[in-house]
């Protein structure tokens, strides 16, 4: 890649040479896929190839450190980031399969290194570099899935942190769009918080309860057979409290779908 | 400002009752609904929006000068303007007023500044008859309720509450079969009432520096009949209520009205300047207006300056998941929902009030929904960081934080931990689930967690693609 003099030390431009690379990409799968979903990893593994990407899973990851974050360990979040910083800065784009945690990297490290000399630049740096998994397809791939189809009826639930940091909307539905035979149904509410929020729905259980007790009769009320989402926390959230009601309704990561997963086990499906 | 002792078990009674669920939704669900018709009618929303957050930052960046420019055009109106530093500072000189003139009744419009600087009580103590004007406050002055909204105070009451209210209060309730049935008996028992105070005391929407007026709306027109009929009017106004002129004004209440309600315009808006003049044919003799800190130029210093902007519409309670399932008493603060939550921490003490930045899920539509902007989340995180440095967290989370971050840091530990977890989750699981697990009880309580199986992305990666 080319460096670009004059401007502050570190700063990369992304101008490429036209064909002859493919842009190498960091897959952070996210500590709740990692442990919980890993079938999102390989699907996020998949579409990124499939949309011309050379993609790399570092060993060396962990967590985005969100929990520290959201618990007001400001000190703790920075120790996660700079690591984080240094292990990812390496590639051309960060691809993370969740709402909440690429907008960790891309709007808070940011924030939180900026008085931070030796640091700040580089978590510019790679916050410009990094997207949500959803967003990266459609936007900055311009991707669209071919041949996948699906015969089902499905609602989408907006992650809060997607949908209001990083203005991921248009881009699952148009993704979705693509997929032969899925029928999109409104979702009411679509974009009202779930009641995840993190270490929230276990510091807080009975609000959180009441909250999602409130999505799961929405989602059981638009009709859909499966419910998807971008973001894999909201998600066990939502399919937890479905499965406690005893809904037959079942959660997939829409990159699943995207990949032409959805014939697989649904989240808490056993194969 | 009632202060229950603990935020848990507020909320557990918020949550065990129907009733409030039934009542909140009703009131919020109503203003969320106008709200975003009266947005899909306003294209110029983000711009109108940008420009009332721009008047506010403005005049909160030149306090000193918008305070004096006030206080001088006001003192030429022939407006008597007083300072408090404190709540109680405001409550004595209001108080004074009244005991000055020999006052025995007193007749409020709604102001929640009056709320937070207590002066229902201060008035009550004095030994003056306190008659609460505003049909809400008047609901909740006969339940004995601190108000729960900030523009809706008796909304945790639902109609049928408040007819038995009024069935018990009323000296002449009638059969209470409609709500103007309703309305009407609350006209018949607070008519004498305006007319044979002795003072009115209202708050203000605005402070306008350059006429010294003050603006207040209102849908019922109480407000008018609180401050015109009496003798002496005294208005009680945090200093953040400031705006330039009455142009500016008029552009903060295109945007408080509309977030608020949904309306265009309130029923009433009254421009309230000095005491009678010989030509007027009605008005207060007196007309004096407090100007209140109680902490506002502290926040300036704390990292809150843009909480100032706010304009009180209430748009953020509505739209919170939270305050829409424990309702405003579960806060046990004069201001509920997320602007509450930023607030209250200053007013109170932020170790009593620790529980409300944290009891909130950051997802940002309070921020959404602001009709200045102010960015809540943001504000409340720092909240939490100030919690945390000072040491607030409970000792179990902050040991479980720690572990977890030493882990977070060490890749291979986190691996060796994790695949830990992962063998022995599914030793809960029933067909794929887990319904109990031991340290899980605040996810399992409520809902089930798939089990985990195969080990971690990592691990089935590595194997995979042989690496």
């Amino acid at each position: 890649m080319p460096k670009c003099a004059g401007l502050e030390q570190n700063v990369t431009l992304e101008i490429r040479p036209a064909e002859n690379s493919l842009p190498h990409v960091a897959l952070f799968a996210t500590c709740l896929v990692n442990a919980m979903r890993p079938a999102v990893g390989f699907a996020a593994l998949a579409l990124l190839e499939q949309a011309g990407c050379r993609v790399d899973v570092p060993q060396g990851q962990t967590c985005c450190g969100q929990p520290a974050l959201n618990s007001g360990d400001a000190e703790g979040t920075r120790q996660i980031a700079r690591r984080n910083i240094e292990m990812l800065e390496p590639f051309d784009h960060v691809v993370v399969p969740s709402g909440s945690c690429a907008a960790t990297i891309r709007l808070h490290y940011p924030e939180l290194l900026a008085h931070d000399p030796a640091w700040a630049a580089r978590a510019r740096n790679l916050a410009a570099r990094t997207h949500e998994l959803l967003s990266y397809l459609a936007d900055i791939r311009g991707w669209l899935p071919e041949g996948i189809s699906l015969e089902a009826s499905a609602t989408y639930h907006d992650s809060c942190s997607g949908l209001r940091e990083l203005g991921l909307k248009a881009q699952p539905r148009k993704l979705l769009a693509a997929v032969n035979d899925l029928t999109l149904r409104k979702l009411e509410g679509e974009e009202t918080c779930c009641g995840f929020g993190g270490t929230f729905c276990v510091k807080y259980p009975a609000i959180s309860n009441a909250i999602v007790d409130e999505k799961a009769v929405a989602v059981e009320a638009s009709g859909a057979a499966l419910l998807l989402g971008g973001d894999l926390g909201c998600l066990l959230n939502m399919a937890g409290k479905l499965h406690r009601r005893g809904a037959a309704v079942r959660a997939f990561h829409a990159a699943e779908i995207l990949a032409g997963m959805g014939d697989a086990p649904a989240i808490g499906e056993t194969p | 400002m009632n202060h229950a002792p603990d935020f848990d078990s507020r909320v557990a009674a918020a949550l065990a009752n129907p009733t409030l669920k039934v009542a909140i939704e009703r009131t919020t669900g109503t203003a969320r609904t106008k709200r975003a018709a009266a947005m899909a009618a306003w294209p110029e929303f983000p711009a109108a929006r940008a420009l009332g957050r721009d008047i506010k930052d403005h005049v909160i960046e030149n306090l000193a000068h918008y305070l004096v420019a006030f206080e001088k055009n006001a003192d030429a109106a022939g407006t008597k303007v007083h300072w408090a530093r404190t709540g109680e500072e405001a409550c004595q000189i209001v108080v004074d007023i009244c005991r000055k003139a020999g006052a025995k009744s007193v007749t409020r419009a709604k102001s929640m500044l009056g709320e937070e600087i207590g002066l229902p009580h201060a008035l009550e103590a004095a030994g003056l008859e306190r008659v609460e004007t505003d049909l809400a406050e008047h609901i909740i002055q006969l339940a004995g309720d601190p108000p729960s909204h900030i523009v809706w105070p008796a909304l945790h009451k639902t109609r049928e509450q408040v007819a038995e209210l009024f069935r018990a209060h009323h000296r002449d309730p009638g059969a209470m079969a409609t709500v103007e049935a309703m309305v009407a008996s609350a006209r018949r028992q607070l008519r004498e009432k305006f007319m044979a105070a002795d003072v009115g005391i209202s708050g203000a929407n605005f402070l306008v520096a350059d006429t010294g007026a003050v603006c207040t709306v209102t849908n019922e027109g109480n407000a008018e009949l609180t401050t015109t009929p009496p003798r002496i009017h005294i208005v009680t106004a945090g200093i953040e209520k400031l705006v330039p002129s009455t142009a500016h004004a008029m552009a903060m209440l295109r945007l408080l009205v509309r977030s608020a309600t949904g309306a265009e315009l309130t029923q009433y808006t009254t421009f309230h300047n000095g005491p009678k003049r010989a030509q007027d044919r009605d008005g207060p003799d007196e007309f004096h207006i407090v100007l209140v800190d109680a902490g506002r130029t502290r926040m300036l210093n704390e990292g809150l300056a843009e909480m100032l902007r706010c304009i009180r519409c209430g748009a953020c309670l509505n739209h919170c998941v939270v305050y829409r399932q424990i309702g405003g008493h579960a806060y046990g603060a004069t201001y509920p929902g997320p602007m509450g939550s930023v607030l209250t921490p200053m007013l109170d003490g932020l170790e009593q009030a620790q529980d409300l930045p944290r009891a909130c899920t950051l997802n940002g539509q309070c921020q959404e929904v602001c009709p200045v902007a102010i960015p809540l989340p943001t504000l409340l995180r720092g909240w939490r960081e100030k919690s945390w440095q000072r040491g607030f967290e409970p000792a179990r989370v902050r040991w479980a934080l720690a572990l977890w971050r030493f882990t977070a840091m060490r890749p291979r530990l986190y691996e060796f931990a994790g695949n830990i977890g992962l063998r022995i989750m599914p030793l809960f699981a029933h067909g794929g689930w887990i319904s109990r697990m031991p340290l899980a009880g605040g996810w399992t309580a409520h809902r089930d967690m798939p089990s985990p199986s195969g080990g971690t992305f990592l691990a089935q990666y590595r194997r995979r693609f042989k690496k």
